[in-house]
């Protein structure tokens, strides 16, 4: 899985750079890309290779081990295979071109550490599918809903809420809302790192505005965290019952 | 040594176990028969804590296995049908069997090996090998770790007849051994070949519970599979003077 994804941010990486281009403009390139095809690849991966290793699991079950070290098992080895893949992917032809200074390579680290938040919620996300579904069709359906919605649907519903309410204040709600969506608040992290406004979206001018650059990345990258910990622990309590 | 009480289990609206009893005992072959669907690998997932049953316990060496998962230390367990990683090889499998379980006895892993055959396919990717390979590869696991419970799904179907036949051997000599041997199948001749008692099952509930030989000798019938018929017509009648 990871020999997928290293490949694939190796030569968009590596390419961005060949084209002339320096690290800081590499990175704002590279966000796009990463906010868009890393949750993808991770939710049907994660879908797949869950619903795969079902029988697996059972001979795996029937051996002297809890459904626990399984479970956390499982999400360790795919999260860190995709991880390795892509820091390796993004980190060699920055290591190779060469960064400029330590604000570059703060954000590159944060382009690196969102990245890696976004590999292990939508690995925690479809795993949490994978055992709701019993059906492997209806689970990878529902897993590409989800990412439809939170990658496509979601700004389109932001947006029409703002026009329609245009004439109240809007900031709390939508600060919530965002909180709502981990791939905004991944986004909203690497825009306040980067802090090139034209990039930036409603919800990230918001969170500028409402709790400056510093404490606006605290707060993504907690709630970040809170996304990957809901979605595993709630598979793991549903996978702690489930029959197989 | 396996005790099983009031076990009930339903899936959604399908009540497929009703209040299933029975014990299994050490130094005999006890199979689980029945049509399908009446529960039969159900059981068997629920002594190996895959299916959480919704009543009833099973008690192991007078142990609750609920809530424990060393337990399943005492049981070598062959699936019907079984799914490794593609990428790793039969080395490789072994090799994290053991690393969970702790030492294989090495005598039974080389008798196994040897008489199935599988010393070829060691370095062989699992998902290169046959259906019936992959069965031998179940049979292995089962059997490597000298386990006190066995368990097997069915476990000759898709085997080849030598295979076959060193299964049965092995089996017998695991009881001799004083195993306790679980195993379900469809074809009576086998149970009857090296079973000693049977645990019968119709639609979740347990039908009849004996001794094979005790069965065919009340029913003054010449095999299993007859007696068997006969039992279950006999209720029927039973139940439904007028048919």
């Amino acid at each position: 899985m990871g020999d997928f994804i290293f490949p694939v941010f190796f030569l968009i990486s590596f390419g961005l750079f060949y084209l002339g281009n320096e690290a800081s403009k590499v990175i704002a390139s590279l966000i796009n890309i990463v906010l868009f095809i890393l949750p993808l690849v991770s939710i049907v991966f994660g879908t797949m290779y869950f619903y795969n290793s079902r029988e697996f699991m059972e001979l795996m079950l029937a051996q002297p081990i809890n459904r626990k070290s399984i479970f956390l098992g499982k999400f360790t080895g795919l999260t860190l295979s995709l991880s390795l893949g892509y820091v390796l992917g993004v980190g060699i032809p920055f290591v190779m071109f060469g960064m400029k200074d330590y604000s570059e390579i703060a954000t590159f680290l944060t382009l690196i550490l969102s990245g890696v938040c976004l590999i292990l919620i939508f690995v925690a996300i479809p795993f949490l599918i994978s055992v709701i579904f019993e059906d492997k069709v209806k689970g990878l359906s529902a897993s590409i809903l989800i990412w439809l919605y939170l990658s496509v649907v979601y700004d389109g519903l932001i947006l029409f809420m703002i026009v329609t309410f245009s004439d109240y204040p809007l900031e709390q709600p939508v600060i919530y809302l965002s909180a709502l969506n981990p791939i905004d608040l991944a986004r909203i992290m690497m825009l306040l790192k980067i802090d090139m406004s034209a990039l930036m979206v409603y919800t990230g001018a918001i969170f500028k505005k409402f709790f400056g650059s510093s404490m606006g990345l605290g707060i993504s990258f907690f709630s970040l965290v809170l996304w990957i910990i809901f979605p595993l622990l709630a598979g793991l309590k549903l996978f702690n019952k489930k029959d197989f | 040594m396996v005790e099983i009480i009031g076990l009930e289990k339903s899936f959604k609206k399908l009540k497929v176990l009703n209040g299933v009893d029975a014990h299994i005992e050490k130094g005999k072959v006890t199979a689980i028969i029945g049509p399908n669907g009446s529960g039969k690998t159900t059981t068997i997932k629920c002594i190996l804590g895959l299916v959480i049953p919704d009543k009833g316990d099973i008690l192991i060496n007078k142990q609750s296995i609920r809530g424990d998962c060393n337990y399943r230390r005492q049981i070598g367990y062959m699936p019907q049908i079984a799914k490794f990683p593609d990428n790793l090889t039969l080395k490789e499998l072994i090799a994290m069997i053991i690393d969970i379980r702790g030492n294989c006895d090495l005598n039974i892993r080389k008798d196994v090996i040897h008489h199935l055959g599988l010393e070829a396919y060691m370095t062989k990717a699992l998902k290169t090998l046959s259906g019936g390979t992959k069965q031998k590869v179940n049979a292995l696991i089962a059997f490597m770790f000298n386990p006190e419970i066995l368990i097997l799904d069915e476990p000759t179907v898709g085997l080849d007849p030598l295979s076959n036949r060193y299964l049965k051997e092995r089996l017998i000599k695991e009881k001799e051994n004083g195993k306790a041997i679980i195993l379900t199948s469809h074809i009576m001749s086998e149970v009857e070949e090296i079973g000693d008692k049977v645990i019968f099952l119709l639609e979740g509930k347990k039908y009849v519970e004996g001794s094979i030989k005790e069965l065919i000798l009340e029913t003054h019938t010449k095999n299993l599979e007859s007696a068997i018929a006969k039992i279950m017509e006999e209720t029927r009648h039973a139940q439904n003077p007028k048919v």
